[in-house]
């Protein structure tokens, strides 16, 4: 997993292998300088010899002068390949993102995508940095450190090494037995954050029921959890300071204890060397200590590693065949026996052997309850879904034989839920076809009833859509969707309740242009509102994921329960839609 | 991930910012000190035990050579009594030393959570007596930022870097005392290398800075762009627009890399050039403490330059981390700002004195009571004669030309007049925005109105205590917000002591009973992040039942318009119907069926009330309604 993700940092790898490289630099002239002051007290000072002193610390100078080179390499190379390996995993999940298909999609939320990309890179970012330049720093600092203890003296530099081992093993007890708590309190973290969140949206609940006092007692409660949880998981931090403290103040004690007794009985050790054991001592812990969190960090990136791992590893669910065709011939669409399921261990499909004829150029519309399957059925044309069972045919051929993008564009699918992007107008409406012409542009807004509520905008076809397309009413929207899917010139058109904002009058006019000036474009329509399908050429009543009945209005209205009584429940007193008709009074 | 602010990402700030900081930062001190002023006493001595206890075992190793070592090489005794006293007196000291380190990461933690604890509570508390306007007027995610992001800066703040900074402080202070007994003439040359540190410091921070800044804002347009295409992400498929998008993206995220690589390029050169210029230092302080131990000039032995040395290392070390704690605390403080912004937001305001009380009549008149009597009354105290007279609760409501405006320069109601006697329907229709939900709202005062007066029963409702009026009115809004909980706990929250009884009447009476029996835990199943895991027409239900729970004199019902199929939203109907059954209704009406069966219908149009009267009458009148109802509307 860890590797999958390093295979990202690419044209950063020399970067990346080159910071702890020089960290190690870095390292090394640290080391020697403890080294260089033992001799500077003992042959400078001691000695009373100046021009040792001005040697060795010369010596010294030029060990700082590569050790800030080391230093500063370090810092550089290793920013570059941290927010190279950011950027390259940034760009790597977004591309894969753009292969996913609906299934795939489905399976992650929008909000978690996004904080794969963003909150998860970072946190993959700053633990990468701090492996490159930390990772290898502490522990070669410990090795060279004990290395030059023992050369300096075995007897003393052995404590360093049990003092280390007393540190490890109970940082190791202690992140063991936190991990847990932290865990717990996390979780509390997020409970209490769903809380203030309901209560920032129901707000208005809670206001009209006076509820406050009641959700007041509630917060607290919640509140005081996260209070208990965090202190006792911080409890077992707090000992991990006095820890470290106590062992290295044992070292000292025993480094001053029998420093002076090889000093002054053995005469194994000099004074200089003595100062340089208290330096290496000092290093080590030190060193432990960064070791420590180091480990933390990891431990807490690891979670994002995996979340960005799936979504690189994900495989699309629909990819080419083997020479697929790159010309759909008409619009006409066919379902054989279709059997379709979201979830594939589900007991019932939610498409049950749906049996379908459609000719090219005939405009349909579905009708049926919600869960009744409608949009799932339409999902089937344009490949964004392969059935489980069965075939769909469009244009003579299965749809897994086509080239997917010459399917998607030749079958446009205005979705249920509109988005449009942020940019002009024209900009969203060119999404359809980027080389349309001014003219082609204007013509597929005037069939979409789009045309006159934009030339009312000051800037007209250059008005700028905002994020999320908030400064357009539902009702514009739905006509700027629609206006974009014509654009794609396409054999089949598809619209997912995509006129339900919009009133009944332009609604009328909008399937007026539709019938006269693109018919030989295959028209599915799907709507809630009777009136947007009864003059259809022909209708499907979906039932519970099976086709209940097909056939036009006047035969509906003879022979289909559900269509009879949806027609009189919508049209029993007059064709008004007092919620609709707003939207369209609105430009 | 601890989200550690970046040394020098802190925004430039005016003078007038940085004094407000610094307001924010005493306030911030003042709060945690009237909290804990034992623990804090406390923290503060245990602190200075364990630096000066610290610096007391740096100063051993003086002791160590000067004192001990030297003089036996020179007697050549083999004496180690001496050094054995010291020792335990240096156990002594450190056993001291880490009692304290112990006790005061042990309080901070009671400090630190404690302080954040009643930091969130206080701020939770103030936000819900919050006027619904400050909600309207704030965008939810960054109130929830508070409540995460800020606060947890505030955390980092409190139980690391103020212990930090003051032990930093303190280690300064006794060092430097310290080092200038030792050597005033090395003291001089190690202060004159750190101003070289902290002016390399100010350099490279500043530089980064820019950087930062940059980096800030090359994430955000990363984060909207993804954002952005995450969320239209079927309509790229459809649109076969993978290429264009991923072309934009990279763009950015290009953009991203570079200001990211140079800000924190600068951050990391940061460390490693201190702790060389504290390398250079020492090799200084060597060689002119050597030339000076030698020469036996200013008294400055071989023990004491050895000490000496030790104690530039510490010396150093500690203003380093002042250097970066003091950029965390700029922008924990940034933090702070908002979370006592919450805190000092005006709360609603309240000056209502008639309350709502149990009654019973006793003799043909009202009287309070304790017990629960299904008869309420309002409990008027009249000031001027001293009386109290109890009104019996009905729900009749009136408007006596009222105008409301959200922005003073912008009423979006004119003079509204209509009045409801008990149990009538009164319908409002019109267009979005003309100002339905409003007249609702004015009635429950999540907003005053600017002029004119609300009568409820007879009485001005602004004389009425908030809570006492809300609780007489149901209301079930447009979009359905229900709570973590039960579906049970939903329903109760209409009245909090409802029995288990009662909970199933209400849900049977909304057309909810069935659906919830259906589910597999029945009415103890857990409903989770608003929800999500019910139909919209399930929700509607429970809001319903909930209401109906409450038994409102008067209800204020929002319709929903919500593409809910057919047959749902006969049954969503049906229940609506049987919650208004007796009541005063006010209903944002969409629907035919409940418009047609209204007492009254009000047309409003750009915050006016055009047209009322019952169905027949305004289908007569030919105006708007006709329009409306007919669908004969030609779109303008």
């Amino acid at each position: 997993m860890v590797k999958r993700l390093l295979q990202e940092t690419k044209e950063y790898t020399l970067s990346a292998i080159l910071t702890p490289v020089f960290m190690i630099l870095e390292v090394a002239m640290e080391m020697i300088i403890p080294l260089l002051i033992a001799d500077l007290v003992d042959k400078g000072v001691e000695a009373g010899n100046m021009s040792e002193i001005y040697r060795i610390g010369g010596y010294m100078l030029i060990c700082a002068v590569i050790g800030l080179f080391g230093g500063v390499m370090g810092g550089v190379l290793g920013s570059k390949a941290s927010a190279g390996l950011a950027k390259n995993l940034r760009n790597k999940m977004f591309e894969n993102i753009q292969t996913y298909s609906f299934e795939n999609i489905d399976k992650y939320s929008t909000a978690g995508l996004v904080t794969r990309l963003t909150t998860d890179v970072t946190n993959v970012q700053n633990a990468f940095i701090m492996v490159l330049r930390m990772g290898f720093r502490a522990p070669v600092t410990v090795v060279v450190a004990m290395v030059l203890s023992f050369r300096i003296n075995a007897r003393l530099a052995s404590n360093f090494l049990i003092a280390m081992i007393i540190i490890l093993a109970f940082m190791g007890f202690v992140m063991f037995k936190t991990r847990k708590l932290f865990e717990i309190l996390f979780r509390k973290y997020d409970d209490l954050n769903a809380s203030v969140q309901e209560n920032i949206t129901g707000i208005r609940v809670v206001k009209a029921y006076v509820r406050e006092a009641y959700e007041k007692t509630k917060f607290t409660t919640a509140s005081q959890g996260i209070y208990k949880a965090a202190t006792s998981a911080e409890k077992m931090i707090a000992t991990t300071m006095p820890m470290m403290n106590f062992v290295v103040y044992v070292c000292i004690i025993l480094i001053s204890w029998f420093g002076a007794h090889f000093i002054v009985v053995d005469g194994t050790l000099t004074t200089g060397e003595l100062v340089s054991l208290f330096s290496y001592c000092m290093n080590i812990l030190m060193s432990l200590m960064f070791f420590a969190m180091i480990f933390i960090m990891i431990t807490m990136s690891v979670a994002s590693i995996k979340r960005i791992y799936e979504v690189l590893e994900e495989k699309t669910t629909i990819t080419n065949g083997e020479n697929p065709i790159y010309d759909v011939p008409d619009g006409s669409i066919q379902f054989k026996d279709v059997v379709f399921g979201y979830n594939k261990t589900a007991e019932r499909p939610v498409l049950d052997h749906v049996n379908l004829e459609i000719k090219s150029g005939e405009t349909i519309g579905v009708l049926g309850g919600t869960g009744s399957a409608k949009s799932t059925l339409v999902s089937m044309i344009s490949r964004l879904y392969d059935v489980d069972e069965g075939e769909v045919i469009v244009g003579g051929h299965n749809v897994k034989d086509y080239d997917v993008e010459t399917i998607r564009n030749q079958v446009s699918v205005v979705l249920q839920n509109n988005v449009l992007f942020s940019g002009t107008i024209a900009e969203n409406l060119r999404w359809g076809d980027k080389n349309a012409t001014d003219e082609e542009v204007r013509r597929a807004a005037k069939l979409a009833c789009a045309d006159e509520f934009i030339e009312k905008f000051p800037d007209g076809y250059d008005t700028y859509i905002e994020q999320g397309g908030t400064n357009v009413s539902g009702g514009q929207r739905q006509r700027l969707c629609i206006a974009r899917a014509l654009l794609k010139k396409p054999r089949i058109l598809i619209l997912d309740d995509s006129t339900s904002a919009v009133d009944t009058a332009t609604d009328a006019s909008i399937r007026r242009a539709f019938r006269e000036e693109i018919p030989n474009t295959t028209k599915l329509i799907i709507a809630q509102r009777i009136s947007s399908v009864m003059d259809a050429d022909r209708i499907i009543v979906m039932d519970d994921g099976k086709v209940n009945d097909f056939g036009t209005h006047d035969e509906l209205m003879a022979r289909n329960e559900i269509y009879k009584e949806i027609f009189e429940q919508q049209t029993g007193a007059g064709s008004g839609d007092f919620d609709k008709a707003e939207e369209g009074g609105e430009d | 991930m601890p989200r550690g602010p970046q040394p020098g990402s802190v925004p430039k700030l005016t003078k007038e910012q940085k004094a407000a900081r610094r307001g924010v930062l005493g306030r911030l001190v003042k709060y945690v000190g009237g909290r804990y002023p034992i623990h804090l006493v406390a923290v503060v001595i245990c602190i200075f035990l364990s630096v000066i206890c610290n610096a007391k075992g740096t100063a051993f190793m003086q002791q160590l050579i000067d004192s001990y070592i030297l003089p036996m090489l020179e007697s050549g005794s083999k004496d180690f009594g001496p050094l054995k006293d010291a020792i335990f007196h240096l156990i002594g000291y450190y056993a001291v030393g880490i009692a304290a380190t112990f006790a005061y990461n042990w309080i901070m933690i009671f400090v630190g959570q404690g302080t954040l604890r009643d930091l969130r509570d206080e701020m939770f508390e103030k936000m819900e007596d919050l006027p619904i306007r400050y909600f309207d007027t704030h965008a939810h995610g960054d109130v929830m930022s508070i409540y995460t992001n800020d606060i947890d800066t505030l955390r980092q703040m409190i139980s690391q870097s103020f212990p930090q900074m003051f032990n930093s402080a303190i280690t300064i202070v006794t060092v430097f005392v310290y080092m200038l007994l030792l050597s005033p003439t090395l003291t001089g040359v190690t202060i004159a290398m750190i101003v070289v540190i902290i002016l390399i410091t100010k350099t490279l921070a500043g530089t980064s800075g820019k950087y930062f800044r940059e980096q800030q804002k090359a994430l955000g347009a990363v984060n909207g762009n993804i954002e952005e295409i995450m969320n239209g992400q079927k309509v790229v498929k459809v649109f076969c627009h993978e290429e264009e998008a991923i072309e934009k993206f990279q763009e950015l995220n290009e953009q991203l890399y570079n200001n990211a690589y140079k800000a924190n390029r600068l951050a990391n050169c940061l460390g490693p050039v201190n702790a060389q210029m504290g390398n250079v230092n020492y090799v200084i302080c060597a060689v002119v403490g050597g030339t000076l131990a030698l020469n036996g000039w200013t008294g400055l032995t071989l023990g004491a330059l050895v000490s000496f040395l030790q104690f530039t290392r510490s010396f150093i070390m500690p203003i380093m981390q002042v250097s970066q704690q003091f950029q965390s605390i700029v922008l924990a403080m940034a933090g702070a700002e908002r979370v006592f912004g919450l805190i000092d937001e005006k709360p609603e305001t309240d000056e209502g004195y008639v309350m709502l009380v149990n009654a019973k009549e006793e003799n043909g008149e009202i009287v309070e009571c304790e017990e629960r009597t299904g008869m309420w009354a309002w409990k008027h105290y009249h000031k001027a004669e001293g009386t109290t007279t109890y009104v019996k609760l009905t729900g009749d409501i009136v408007f006596d030309d009222v105008d409301f405006a959200y922005n003073p320069d912008k009423t979006v109601l004119h003079n509204i007049k209509l009045f409801a006697t008990p149990g009538q329907k009164i319908a409002f229709v019109g267009a979005t925005g003309a100002g339905k939900t409003t007249i609702t709202n004015l009635i429950n005062r999540f907003y005053d109105i600017a002029d004119g007066k609300i009568r409820y029963d007879g009485i001005n409702i602004n004389k009425i205590k908030k809570a006492d009026l809300r609780r007489s009115l149901g209301i079930v809004l447009q979009d359905t917000h229900l709570f973590t909980g039960t579906i049970a706990d939903n329903i109760r929250y209409g009245k909090l002591d409802a029995t288990e009884e009662e909970v199933i009447a209400a849900a049977k009476l909304a057309n909810a009973d069935s659906f919830i029996r259906r589910l597999p835990q029945g009415y103890d199943t857990v409903i989770k992040g608003d929800g999500g895991n019910l139909s919209q027409g399930q929700r509607q239900l429970l809001a319903i039942a909930r209401a109906a729970i409450a038994d409102p004199p008067v209800l204020i019902l929002d319709e929903a318009t919500s593409s809910i199929d057919t047959r749902t939203e006969k049954i969503v109907q049906d229940g609506m119907d049987k919650l208004m059954h007796g009541r005063t209704t006010f209903v944002i009406a969409h629907r035919l069926s409940t418009i047609r069966n209204s007492d009254c219908i009000m047309v409003l149009d750009q915050g006016r009330i055009i047209e009322r009267g019952n169905h027949e009458e305004l289908i007569a009148e030919g105006g708007k309604y006709y329009q409306l109802y007919t669908g004969k509307i030609q779109n303008a």
